[in-house]
């Protein structure tokens, strides 16, 4: 029987289908994969699971009984347990703490009973974890199994994990999947949200495709390939591997040497960083999120101060100079924060005006002409298929992929020399990354140096020509990309010694 | 059990129906305050706009109240365009009152077009440099403005008190706490029977249109006020941003003061801000911070004003009464806000409500 059963499921956001017709169901004891590009409507139909939204039609079926889930509350008593992108801990507390806060039951804890219950539980799935560890000490991999743990030990034997390896390095994605593992053979089910095909196939027992919000079909993993699920996801056959085009490595263009950053608590998050990069090449920074990639970005671009080390861009230092200066002297950066707003667009412009945010200072006089910027943007909306109703719609409200476009598709047209790119592809789909990867490519070719801040390996590996690895602030190795591997960089990345490094520590 | 939901966006002619349901819906409540008075509701309503635009006066008396609400609006815009919440408009209208009755009481014998000149740059110099403490702090330290703004009324207020009891007390007037009243010379001379502050005010809606939506300052106005990591990226200079904004925010409002006590009370006193530096927060919202609209929405409140006050002798109504009135149409209009980004949601039981819903 299904554990789980969604039948019919439709939900709608304005104007936007978002679920059409779902048909979902898990089993005990399985691994259920849901596959599908940004806005296929994964998170929607796992939050109406999960009690955040109420579908518009349709009905949900846990043990074959029929359920309303409008709220959280309900999803939990019934045994729903969800684990966010973005962990739902209190930094400040221990791990303790956190799986006891907002406990149901008598006013004093019995703590002791309490923690033995939790160790109980952590032997069971075998979860190790320090519970006496504040969370702002954890690594990311560490607060994932508390967030497992705690999510468990509040009952829930339906666990659904919203693209739980996106922040993870691939030991830690491993450890992952051994919990899952865990799991499942305890008998809960394990619903994996997901858009990478590799990960799917690994772990997954069944997998369902979504499709612009409707089920595509429901395939059992031993019995499926990477083609047919890119096939099922985009709905045409694509070619999967990214070209690195051979290119002469120009003269150096951009030198970094001995770069020391210190953030507001005066903590240093670059340590003496050096690397260069020439005309046509791309290099790749791999990292466990926050290892100061935001850092060393915010720093070339002018962003952020310098304490030691210098910049040379083109023979010419540019620690000191205002980001306007640096921007003048044909650097571009287009950093992509989680909330892919924070800094590079302005959300409640349109796209006209968000496409003049770097060059109005260009014009002369003290008025803006928009016109140039009305054709450019729709230029831009028709080369990466960006999906508004019209280039003067405010861009929060379109989605986080279209959203996205928008940034990176004016970041190459401003022809820049140096094209500082963090996280491109966060979210986008199939398409519109390969997209984006050929465009990278064309700048390559044309002489722009490119410097790639990256979270998926493979793509790195096949992307790049060199892979600089940071590992909390510092340069851990510069590797050849075509000469290492992922398990090289995850252990690089995690503060291992690599055996290929090229410039230790200088 | 009750819950709150945020709508999604809504057209433009909804959100308009739901504005002229509001003034509807306050008009009916009203009505029942009205008669509670022992008074036919139509009546009073009439005699309202009789009051506003019953008589070349009363028009002229709209224009007039219109006129400061206008500006002191259009300069609560700006700031509030970048996010700086300035409700220190009353202080930057007293401040700028003051700088142009320096310069109306020391050369009054200047001819009257170089004093007037003299005195508007004055007073919005004054108004200026009034908002630009606050601007300054929050630039170099983050301060927050909205306090601080609030505060430095007080102090204008003060300010202006002291100067009235004591070093500008006119000798003349028998002991009263009066400043002298100004020459006519630093007096603005009428267009049509209303002070020319009328089509300053026009000019300046027009400006400021352009100012905020077609030129780089306003563009970066709008910028800083979405997010300053996002100014940071494009290059765009904060703390000039900042400063910059919040002088013109403040000299408007204190062109405000300069009109009040040149064109209206031919001195400067204490009460020469009249609340308009608050109302103008109210009109200002309002309109969304769109200038056009502000020259609309600052009318209609002046009518509503000058229709309050008019009943009150037309009806006998007394003055809470009225103000009462113009009360519930205010707290209806804004209220209506709410539910064009909200709507209420009944849940039903969480278990066992499937069959009605299969039933559909």
């Amino acid at each position: 029987m299904n554990l789980i059963s969604m039948e019919g499921i439709t939900k709608t956001f304005g104007q936007v289908v978002a679920n059409k017709n779902i048909r979902f169901q898990v089993k005990t004891g399985e691994i259920h994969a849901l596959l599908g590009e940004n806005g296929a409507g994964k998170s929607t139909l796992v939050n109406m699971l999960s009690g955040i939204y109420t579908p518009d039609s349709g009905s949900i079926f846990i043990n074959g009984k029929p359920v309303r889930l409008n709220s959280p509350r309900v999803a939990i008593d019934l045994g729903i347990g969800m684990i966010h992108q973005h962990f739902k801990l209190v930094d400040v507390m221990t791990a303790r703490e956190n799986i006891l806060l907002g406990q149901k039951g008598t006013f004093f804890i019995n703590t002791e009973k309490l923690t033995q219950k939790i160790a109980e539980f952590s032997a069971r799935f075998q979860l190790d974890i320090n519970l006496d560890k504040k969370v702002y000490d954890m690594s990311v991999g560490e607060k994932q199994t508390l967030e497992i743990l705690k999510v468990l030990f509040r009952g829930a034997r339906i666990l659904i994990l919203d693209e739980p390896t996106a922040v993870l390095t691939p030991q830690e994605t491993r450890k992952l999947f051994r919990i899952m593992g865990k799991m499942k053979e305890e008998g809960c089910a394990v619903i994996f949200i997901t858009h990478k095909m590799n990960e799917v196939l690994e772990v997954s027992d069944r997998i369902t495709v979504l499709r612009k919000g409707e089920t595509v079909k429901t395939v059992n993993t031993a019995e499926t390939d990477t083609r047919e699920l890119a096939e099922l996801m985009v709905g045409h056959p694509v070619d999967l591997a990214i070209k690195r085009p051979d290119h002469p490595r120009g003269r150096v263009i951009l030198q970094v040497d001995q770069l020391t950053v210190e953030n507001e608590e005066q903590v240093e998050v670059l340590k003496k960083v050096s690397f260069d990069l020439a005309e046509g090449e791309i290099l790749g920074v791999a990292g466990v999120a926050g290892s100061g990639q935001k850092e060393l970005c915010e720093a070339i671009a002018g962003l952020q101060p310098i304490k030691e080390g210098t910049i040379i861009f083109k023979q010419e230092s540019i620690v000191g100079l205002s980001p306007r200066q640096i921007i003048t002297r044909g650097i571009s950066m287009s950093f992509i924060p989680e909330d892919r707003l924070g800094m590079g667009l302005v959300a409640s412009m349109d796209l006209v005006d968000n496409m003049i945010l770097k060059d109005y200072q260009n014009q002369k006089g003290p008025l803006i002409n928009r016109k140039p910027a009305v054709t450019k943007a729709k230029r831009i909306v028709e080369k990466l298929d960006i999906s508004t109703p019209s280039v003067f719609h405010p861009i929060k409200e379109l989605s986080g992929g279209n959203i996205q476009k928008v940034l990176v598709g004016r970041e190459l047209e401003s022809r820049p020399d140096l094209l500082i790119t963090a996280y491109p592809v966060r979210g986008l789909d199939i398409n519109v990354s390969y997209k984006i990867y050929e465009l990278l490519n064309e700048e390559k070719k044309k002489g722009v140096a490119i410097l790639y801040i990256g979270e998926d390996l493979d793509v790195l590996l096949e992307l790049c020509d060199r892979i600089l690895v940071l590992y909390s602030g510092r340069v851990n190795g510069i590797l050849p990309a075509a000469k290492t591997t992922k398990e090289e960089l995850g252990l690089l990345m995690t503060g291992g010694k690599g055996k290929l490094e090229e410039a230790e520590g200088a | 059990m009750l819950r709150i939901v945020k709508k999604a966006e809504m057209t433009k002619t909804k959100q308009i129906g739901i504005r002229i349901l509001a003034v509807i819906l306050a008009l009916l409540t009203a009505a029942l305050l009205i008669f509670a008075m022992d008074l036919n509701p139509l009546a009073v309503y009439g005699g309202m706009l009789k009051g506003a635009f019953g008589s070349a006066y009363r028009i002229r008396e709209v224009v007039i109240e219109a006129t400061s609400l206008t500006i002191a609006s259009l300069g609560i815009a700006i700031a509030f365009r970048m996010q700086f919440w300035n409700i220190g408009g009353e202080g930057q209208i007293l401040m700028g009152a003051f700088a142009a009755t320096y310069f109306a009481l020391h050369f009054p014998d200047l001819p009257a077009f170089f004093l007037l000149s003299t005195m508007i740059i004055a007073a919005m110099i004054g108004g200026g440099l009034w908002a630009m403490i606050p601007a300054f702090f929050k630039a170099q330290w983050k301060t927050n403005e909205t306090i601080i703004t609030l505060m430095m009324n007080y102090i204008a207020l003060k300010w202006v008190m002291y100067l009235q009891f004591g070093p500008w007390k006119d000798p003349t007037a028998l002991g009263f706490p009066k400043i002298p009243n100004f020459t006519a010379n630093a007096i603005l001379p009428k267009v049509f029977g209303v002070h020319i502050g009328w089509i300053f005010a026009l000019i300046l809606v027009f400006l400021v249109a352009v100012f905020l939506n077609h030129s780089k300052k306003g563009y970066e106005i709008a910028v800083l006020g979405e997010s300053e990591q996002t100014a940071l990226y494009a290059g765009i200079n904060v703390k000039r941003t900042i400063i910059t904004a919040v002088f013109w925010s403040g000299a408007l409002c204190g062109l405000v003061g300069m009109i009040q006590a040149s064109a209206l009370n031919n001195t400067l006193s204490i009460e020469v801000s009249e609340g308009i530096g608050f109302t103008a927060i109210i009109t200002t919202w309002l309109a969304a911070l769109k200038p056009v609209v502000i020259l609309l929405v600052s009318v209609l409140f002046a009518a509503l004003v000058q229709g309050a006050s008019y009943i009150q002798t037309a009806f006998g109504i007394p003055q809470a009464a009225a103000e009462l009135l113009q009360g519930m149409i205010l707290f209806f209009v804004l209220g209506s806000e709410f539910f064009i980004r909200y709507r209420f949601v009944l849940d039903r039981a969480p278990l066992g409500g499937l069959e009605e819903e299969m039933n559909k």
